[in-house]
């Protein structure tokens, strides 16, 4: 094992690899002092600040459908191309990724299955065109109908039945793939 | 409790969706910051690190011309841009393990799953900044430590050759700081 420091970055040498402390540079911006009594903890000023952000949530959320749908109907029209196959599931993706954060959890969940069917079948040129519909429809209609009293349980039905043929779809045309099907069977475990 | 002074940080937010984008820098600046730069794609996110030098980066996964996994592997090339060793914060819809391990192995720093919450950034931004891993370098992987903790049920082979070096014991920078 062999030390020496290039500058301020300290670099330890061993059989096959190098420890490398860096110069920290954001030293400068850390302290612990506590808060004072007026002062606004950080954290819950970036919630109000995205709190006054929500009033465009809704209209965010319309063009994100949007979004979907032209995507969809490009695949109706051109086939699974790969740039439309792309455009659906990025479409689908930052729904996912947003539904929640934008008020509309319960639209994570269609999209995120559509998510997994383009993303785990291995030729998506198979996937019947009508399955990709109902995962885009059934995104809008849970989206439209959010102020409605049964809305949950709306979206559960529909979001539990395409997720159910939507996983006999994948387990059938990754059968004689094992690595895939553990993955697609697994849980996910990203950190809170 | 450990403080981060956010406005001396020179933030760059790199994802295509301009909601998104908007999201994080309403949040940034809520938690402080004045200085946040955004890009649209891999690309562009590449040329603005290189322009602006930021002190920490959080970007997408998926993006067009390259995406977020890419770029971490563009940045964290040894001596290919003035700081292979920034930071980098993934933020992603993706959230499956074999994604969270690829984007370990390409050099990340922290992963952060959507939806994204004021308190999941924060804490995020706090870690890389106050509790700094080392970086190994291999022939295969260049990039943060990724090992966090040590098992003491671990029975299989030590991976790392030549000297006790398989856990890298780092003292937090929150305890420096405390201890002056």
């Amino acid at each position: 094992m062999a030390h020496h420091k290039k500058n301020s970055t300290a670099v330890a040498t061993y059989g096959d690899h190098e420890v490398i402390t860096p110069e920290n540079k954001l030293r400068r911006v850390v302290s612990v002092k506590p808060l004072a009594p007026e002062e606004p903890n950080p954290v819950e000023r970036a919630e109000k600040a995205l709190a006054d952000l929500s009033t465009e949530f809704s209209t965010w959320m319309d063009s994100e459908c949007e979004r979907l749908d032209a995507a969809r109907r490009n695949i109706a029209t051109g086939g699974f191309t790969a740039a439309n196959r792309d455009a659906v599931f990025h479409a689908a993706h930052d729904i996912k990724g947003e539904a929640a954060t934008f008020g509309f959890p319960l639209v994570a969940l269609a999209a995120d299955s559509l998510c997994r069917l383009i993303e785990h079948s291995p030729d998506v040129t198979r996937i019947p065109i009508m399955l990709v519909d109902q995962h885009v429809d059934a995104v809008r209609a849970i989206h439209r109908e959010y102020a409605r009293s049964d809305a949950t349980a709306l979206a559960a039905t529909l979001t539990k039945r395409l997720r159910a043929v939507t996983d006999e779809f994948l387990l059938h045309e990754n059968r004689d793939r094992p690595d895939v099907l553990e993955h697609i069977k697994g849980p996910t475990i990203a950190p809170e | 409790m450990v403080r981060i002074d956010f406005n001396r940080l020179r933030f760059l937010v790199i994802d295509d969706n301009a909601h998104m984008r908007r999201i994080l820098r309403t949040l940034l600046h809520g938690f402080g910051a004045r200085e946040v730069h955004e890009a649209e794609d891999g690309a562009a996110g590449l040329e603005a690190f290189t322009h602006h030098t930021p002190d920490i980066v959080i970007t997408d996964w998926a993006m067009p011309i390259f995406d977020g996994l890419e770029l971490t592997q563009m940045i964290r090339q040894p001596g290919a841009n003035s700081n292979p060793y920034v930071p980098i914060i993934m933020l992603t819809g993706h959230s499956e393990k074999k994604r969270v391990v690829s984007a370990r192995d390409a050099g990340i720093t922290e992963f952060l799953a959507k939806p994204i919450s004021a308190k999941g950034l924060y804490q995020r931004i706090v870690n890389v900044v106050a509790n700094p891993r080392p970086f190994i370098k291999t022939k295969t992987y260049f990039g943060p430590d990724r090992r966090r903790n040590v098992n003491p049920n671990y029975v299989g082979t030590e991976r790392r050759k030549g000297g006790k070096a398989d856990v890298i014991k780092q003292t937090a920078l929150s305890d420096k700081v405390r201890a002056g």
